[in-house]
């Protein structure tokens, strides 16, 4: 269960890469209509949780708000199903019942995908609570936007995890905007990070276009927690590249600040330090990218292949152990129970 | 109903006279000795014992760690809870009253009975939602909530509102066994009254959604639920006297509704009313109206009648409080018409 608390560099740009082209054609597949409701594309963002996951534990939870995709593939959930899950499939990673907002992977201690601003942190107090209650290490890493800092159940979060001293990391993805409305117009701090002073939780800033120093702040992190256990904050800068949404031509940004970004493009970056070091060659970084492509292309032919969930399947995932109401069935012109007298 | 002190229950054990509070305290100290997973969570359930009493005692026997009072933060606790439940505890989460659920309200009915759905039935929420609830006396709008229509109106949600002593510790348990979340919708203003309940080593489950009649009778069927139970018996003793017998059918879960015992009840009265603690408009006694209209429209000799809240916030003076409450004249008046009488 428990790998290395340090993976292999190579591996991370790989995992990388398969997020950036999964992102690229679920752009496609949504414009081809083949996608419904919202989607949001984590490009740009890769190495915030890339570098998060390369410093826990397999077996550590994840919790994310709904820009979700990234979060799913790397914590090892397949590019199957997660594109079966935009497709809205049987095969998806949520069935076909959650969509693009709600990745669920139990298995792989993915524990969502949410789509409620900020209404997750106290979920991953939750979780951390149990960890400690259970008296386990295991660590919660909570990710969220910059958006959600604003949001009462993030600050009631914040209280509970300091007060209980929970092992849980936040993880601000500070991209500079809550969908349109950028950080200067939404808070009024000078940096989001001093949001916890207010709360007594320790808070780092870092550069989240840089997968090493994302990995290796984690990794300090998380090995202090393991030790005794407490809640620790994160804002790390980074930029999506899209807008919001699919739907969102992002008006309210200059081409050249994204230009700016785009120059300091994550992949580029640890490839290139990577190159540098004599640890990959141009060869083997196209093939990787090659190999990213055909995963993503063959799960768009996965997704169209696979079936959906019959109409009246919908009935046994409102309660657990079936529908809890068989009266429905009778609703409709069943003849009526009759009294003895 | 228990009439006899002291008579032997079906077990051969001697039913005792407790009060409402203390079916509670039995009913959590049980649950809590049986399963190291469940804990009691809320503000002053702890130290304070429960601003009822209800957790009088829990605090020194099951210690800290599973008796563990938070700060003034309902949406964060009760996500707490909600996400402790997604990794296999199950939490007890008090509401000091369900007034103040309200600021829970996203956590109560958006992550708690969507979790199931939206994972493709990977993660069920196994937590319990207490406390009292319904107008108690001149609390003024703002804390005399009856929350009960809301919560049933949520798909994922079990809501049950007991009665009696009895009922109180049957149902309070079975909702920490069941692997849904559950609301138990104490009555505020019952916590004192007493009943006769089986004795402490003998287990006592009621499921939920079985409605019982409280009282049989030929001529109406009274339905009612939680502070109308007490209500409803006492106009049936009045209905006597001029000669009107009056079946009480207590609906003891709202969610999942027994249809069955309502209907049995109607076919055999040939006549109804609904008595409820909730608002009228969308209010539990409109859904129980439309099933048996649906159902059982040739068993119907009168059209239904409902008793409940006037359609207004709830005032503070007393005169004017008890005139937008149900009351024993209106149930009269509404029990006499049905009847012709």
């Amino acid at each position: 269960m428990q790998r290395a608390e340090q993976r292999d560099e190579v591996e991370m740009l790989a995992l990388m890469l398969l997020i950036r082209r999964f992102e690229e054609r679920a752009s496609q597949q949504y414009q081809a209509q083949k996608i419904g409701g919202f989607c949001h594309l984590y490009i740009g963002q890769e190495a915030v949780v890339v570098g998060a996951v390369a410093a826990v534990r397999d077996d550590d939870y994840i919790i994310t708000a709904y820009r979700d995709h990234g979060h799913a593939l790397a914590r090892g959930t397949s590019a199957n199903a997660c594109m079966a899950e935009l497709f809205g499939k049987a095969t998806g990673c949520s069935q076909g019942l959650g969509g693009s907002m709600h990745f669920f992977d139990k298995k792989n201690h993915m524990y969502g995908g949410h789509a409620i601003v900020g209404a997750h942190v106290p979920l991953a107090a939750g979780m951390a609570f149990a960890s400690k209650y259970r008296e386990e290490d295991r660590i919660t890493l909570c990710f969220f936007g910059d958006g959600a800092i604003n949001q009462g159940s993030f600050h009631e979060a914040l209280n509970l995890i300091a007060l209980y001293k929970l092992p849980v990391v936040l993880i601000c993805e500070n991209n500079l905007f809550a969908m349109g409305t950028s950080v200067k117009r939404s808070t009024s701090l000078k940096q989001i990070v001093d949001r916890t002073e207010g709360y007594d939780i320790p808070g780092d800033i870092v550069d989240g276009m840089n997968f090493r120093e994302v990995r290796d702040k984690l990794s300090e992190i998380v090995t202090s927690i393991r030790k005794d256990p407490h809640p620790a904050f994160v804002e790390i800068r980074t930029y999506r590249y899209r807008g919001h949404s699919m739907s969102d031509p992002a008006s309210y940004r200059t081409k050249e600040e994204l230009e700016k970004y785009r120059l300091d493009d994550p992949i580029i970056r640890l490839r290139a330090q990577l190159t540098r070091e004599g640890k990959l060659t141009n060869e083997q970084f196209d093939a990787f990218d090659k190999k990213a492509k055909e995963t993503v292309l063959a799960s768009v032919k996965f997704a169209e292949s696979s079936p959906e969930l019959p109409v009246e399947k919908v009935y046994n995932y409102a309660y657990f152990k079936g529908p809890i109401e068989p009266e429905w069935k009778r609703r409709e012109g069943a003849p009526a129970p009759k009294a003895d007298s | 109903m228990e009439t006899a002190r002291g008579r032997a229950s079906s077990k051969g054990g001697l039913v005792r006279e407790i009060t409402y509070r203390q079916a509670l305290n039995e009913a959590l100290a049980e649950e809590l000795a049986r399963d190291p997973n469940v804990f009691l969570m809320g503000e002053e359930v702890a130290e304070y014992h429960g601003a009822y009493k209800v957790s009088q005692g829990l605090l020194e026997r099951f210690g800290p760690k599973r008796i563990i009072d938070t700060p003034i933060s309902e949406n964060g606790f009760a996500g707490l809870g909600v996400g402790a439940a997604m990794v296999g505890l199950r939490p007890i989460i008090e509401f000091m009253t369900f007034s103040f659920s309200l600021v829970a309200f996203d956590q109560v009915v958006n992550n708690a009975p969507n979790m199931f759905m939206m994972s493709g039935g990977q993660f069920n929420i196994p937590i319990t939602f207490r406390g009292p609830n319904g107008p108690a006396h001149q609390l003024g709008a703002t804390h005399s909530h009856a929350t009960e229509s809301l919560y049933a109106n949520a798909p994922g949600l079990k809501v049950c509102t007991p009665a009696t002593p009895r009922d109180a510790k049957g149902l309070l348990k079975t909702a920490v066994r069941d692997d849904n979340p559950v609301l138990v919708l104490e009555a505020e203003l019952l916590y004192s009254s007493k009943g006769m309940v089986e004795p402490p080593d003998e287990e006592l489950l009621i499921p939920l959604g079985q409605a019982e009649v409280k009282r049989e009778g030929s001529d109406v069927s009274i339905i009612c639920y939680a502070q109308t139970v007490p209500l409803a018996i006492a106009v049936a003793a009045r209905l006597e006297e001029e000669d009107i017998s009056a079946e009480i059918v207590d609906l003891r879960s709202i969610k999942p509704l027994d249809e069955v015992t309502i209907f049995n009840s109607v076919s055999k009265t040939h006549r109804a009313v609904i008595v409820e603690q909730d608002r009228p408009f969308c209010g539990v006694g409109a859904e129980v109206c439309y099933r048996i209209q649906k159902n059982i429209f040739d068993e119907l000799d009168a059209p239904i009648m409902r008793v409940s809240q006037e359609d207004v916030p709830m005032p503070y003076n007393e005169r004017l409080e008890k005139f937008v409450l149900p009351n024993a004249d209106k149930l009269m008046a509404a029990a006499k018409k049905v009847c012709y009488a």
